[in-house]
């Protein structure tokens, strides 16, 4: 049974304390929660893509990383990974590596590095079918250079590239579904998931996917109290409500098979999770009551497709 | 005994990565560089070496995986051109910087655009200034003889730097020519085995690479790269001993042909110094002085014994094989001319652009650069075209 208590206590934290990242960031539970999942014996190499992560955990002469850790660009984290993974296997062939010893391959890109940037990179390592997971933690804009939208944004948020002005309310285009991108690799394992019920979800996926042999990814929720407007200690609330509201379902495909882990026994509606958040101020302003509904009409077309699938996948 | 065979320069270069057998190559196809990765993957496809071919989606990602190979631990290679390294050129200075010993085989070819698949020396010439090691290449023989010192220069402890050998595209690269060939065994201890101190997939020791490196450090980090820059000439020269003593093949830093007593002086690189030395030939038989200097290592750039060579000389012309397009010289001739600036040379030299997208270098173009040595009165003209059509 699943208990964090106990694993925070008895599974040292391969992340540590005194990176830089800020206060209320979804980000660092993620990565010191999916780190946890690695076996104790296991050495883990992690490959990052420039990003808040990155600019935040392995500044000359720190890391927060106590296992072996490289940043090469922005776009390039899911190749240089390849790379080392692809030397992992022809020096465990000739020998040249310990027998009794296993190393598994990380990639942290935020949703910049994966969504956008690193796309390509990312979709030609999954393709080859490297044995490593990458995980995108999507914060859902360009956070480290300061709030730029990108193809994660939600309609209507307002960022510093797509401001909520007179004429144009915010970004006008839907977000880009990821995940099933990665579903449509016909990878062995892809999940999404979030920082939510003891990171349950998260720590389950994170195992699964580390352990199960091939390319894996994950896509992970990780607020960002900058760009999202919330107050730092609100963070497990949003992501919470992000949950509750069906607008970042938890699920997991595994070789093709659609699993939702979680179902809201009562859906809750958009506005729940839209209100605390500064970027979607806007929206509550009178007569913008249209966009509210097209977000929620949105939110819930893609709930039924998902659920259409999970009954398609398990027939 | 050494091995007798005729392959293009492309053949000789997959060849070579045979015997290095590295541990990962990681490459996309380009013209003209494109039958390496292809020769290299039925080596890999018939068991006949340890390595681990990553067919990558770009040659981004090419020297991506080959940074995360060699940071691993192991030896990378990988093999472009032309368009394929501007692609590359980020990742190409975070090899430098990352310090990792890196093998490439470039295969030049001009940039676009507009698209032109042949040879010109625009895409070596756009990463110049970015850490590596360039050894250019004559013949296919040199290309391969580059390609069997790359590691020992490369790997070297006070060295750490990235290297490319590069060959003129089509006219080297898919000519075959005759060349002597190293046995197996031997290239194997002449190569060694690769023993990095620092690598990521050591468990005893986990590192971090890569950091985020701001004002307080970068300075100084930079300075390391170049004193490891500095330190290659030294290697370059200790291994190319070695070299000789395997192969009786001997190499320099430049190739000197009839440069000793030479009153007018061709320099330039790759494939068309053969051609410069027919033409000395000829020249020579007439009773004009004329020589050739020949760049193998233009990075790092034998600044003092360049400066030293051309001396003697009355009338220099550097041929570069790239478009002007600075408003100055081109960027063989920039060094040239700084080398013998910093040794007190004082020598009148010229410059031509020539050779641009493959254009052909006849040795009736090669005599007219001799012609306008031996009438050159002043530096009024310095920047010149060769072989250009219409009105100059």
């Amino acid at each position: 049974m699943y208990n964090v208590k106990e694993i925070v206590a008895n599974k040292p934290s391969r992340f540590t304390a005194g990176h830089r990242m800020c206060a209320g960031c979804g980000a660092p539970p993620v990565a010191r929660m999916i780190l946890r999942a690695v076996h104790e014996d296991d050495h883990v190499v992690v490959s990052n893509a420039t990003g808040c992560m990155e600019v935040s955990t392995c500044i000359y002469p720190y890391s927060a990383w106590t296992d072996s850790y490289i940043h090469t660009a922005f776009e390039s984290a899911s190749a240089a990974e390849s790379g080392v993974e692809a030397a992992y296997k022809s020096l465990k062939k000739q020998g040249k590596l310990p027998e009794n010893e296993d190393t598994k391959f990380i990639i942290f890109g935020g949703d910049g590095g994966t969504y956008d940037i690193g796309i390509q990179s990312l979709s030609g390592a999954m393709e080859r079918g490297h044995d490593m997971l990458y995980v995108c933690y999507d914060n859902g804009a360009y956070m480290n250079t300061g709030i730029q939208r990108s193809s994660a944004t939600p309609k209507f948020a307002d960022t510093t590239t797509s401001p909520a002005g007179v004429s144009i309310p915010g970004k006008m285009q839907s977000r880009k579904d990821l995940t099933e991108i990665m579903v449509a690799h016909h990878l062995p394992y892809v999940a999404q998931t979030a920082a939510y019920m003891n990171f349950k979800d998260l720590y389950e996926k994170s195992e699964k996917a580390i352990y199960t042999p091939g390319a894996k990814f994950m896509n992970v929720l990780a607020p960002c109290p900058r760009g999202w407007g919330y107050a730092t200690e609100d963070l497990m609330q949003i992501n919470k409500l992000a949950v509750e509201t069906c607008y970042w379902p938890l699920y997991e495909v595994v070789d093709g098979v659609y699993h939702i882990t979680y179902k809201p026994a009562k859906k809750l509606p958009i506005e729940e999770f839209l209100k605390p958040q500064k970027r979607f101020k806007h929206m509550f302003k009178p007569g913008n009551e249209w966009m509210i509904e097209e977000f929620q009409k949105e939110v819930d077309k893609r709930w039924e497709e998902l659920l259409a699938k999970e009954e398609m996948t398990n027939k | 005994m050494s091995i007798r065979e005729r392959l293009s320069g492309n053949e000789a270069t997959a060849y070579a990565m045979r015997q290095i057998n590295p541990d990962v190559v990681a490459a996309f196809p380009i013209t003209p560089s494109t039958e390496i990765p292809q020769y290299f993957s039925s080596y890999v496809s018939n068991g006949q070496v340890d390595t681990e071919f990553v067919a990558v989606e770009s040659e981004h990602s090419a020297m991506s995986a080959c940074i995360g190979a060699e940071a691993a631990g192991a030896r990378a290679m990988t093999a472009t051109s032309a368009n394929g390294l501007e692609y590359m050129w980020e990742m190409v200075q975070i090899a430098s910087s990352s310090r990792l010993p890196i093998v490439m085989a470039l295969v030049n070819r001009a940039i676009s655009g507009p698209l032109n698949i042949h040879c010109d020396h625009s895409d070596a010439m756009s990463v110049r200034d970015s850490g590596w090691i360039m050894l250019f290449s004559e013949t296919n023989q040199e290309a391969y003889d580059n390609m069997l010192m790359a590691h020992r220069i490369a790997e070297h402890k006070d060295v750490l730097l990235p290297l490319m050998v590069c060959q003129d595209g089509f006219i080297t690269s898919h000519a075959i020519e005759n060349i002597e060939l190293v046995e197996d065994d031997k290239v194997k201890e002449f190569v060694g085995t690769y023993k990095p101190e620092h690598y990521l997939l050591n468990k005893k020791e986990p590192i971090a690479m890569g950091p985020m490196d701001l004002q307080a450090y970068l300075t100084e980090h930079k300075k390391q790269q170049t004193v490891a820059m500095q330190n290659a000439r030294s290697v370059i020269k200790e291994v190319a001993k070695d070299f000789e003593k395997m192969t009786g093949r001997k190499y320099e830093m430049f190739e000197t042909y009839k440069l000793e007593d030479a009153d007018y002086v061709i320099v330039c690189m790759n494939s068309t110094a053969g051609t410069v030395k027919n033409v000395v030939d000829s020249l020579r038989a007439n009773g004009v002085k004329a020589g050739l200097l020949k760049i193998r290592v233009f990075r790092p750039f034998p600044v003092d014994e360049i400066g030293t060579a051309l001396k003697g000389a009355k009338a220099v012309a550097v041929l570069d094989r790239v478009p002007l397009l600075n408003g100055t010289g081109g960027p063989l001739f920039e060094d040239v001319v700084s080398a013998m600036f910093v040794n007190n040379v004082n020598v009148k030299t010229i410059n031509y652009t020539y050779g641009v997208g493959g254009r052909d270098v006849t040795e009736e173009h090669i005599n007219s650069v001799f012609k306008d040595l031996q009438e050159l009165k002043d530096m009024k003209e310095p920047y010149r075209f060769l072989g250009l059509k219409g009105r100059k």
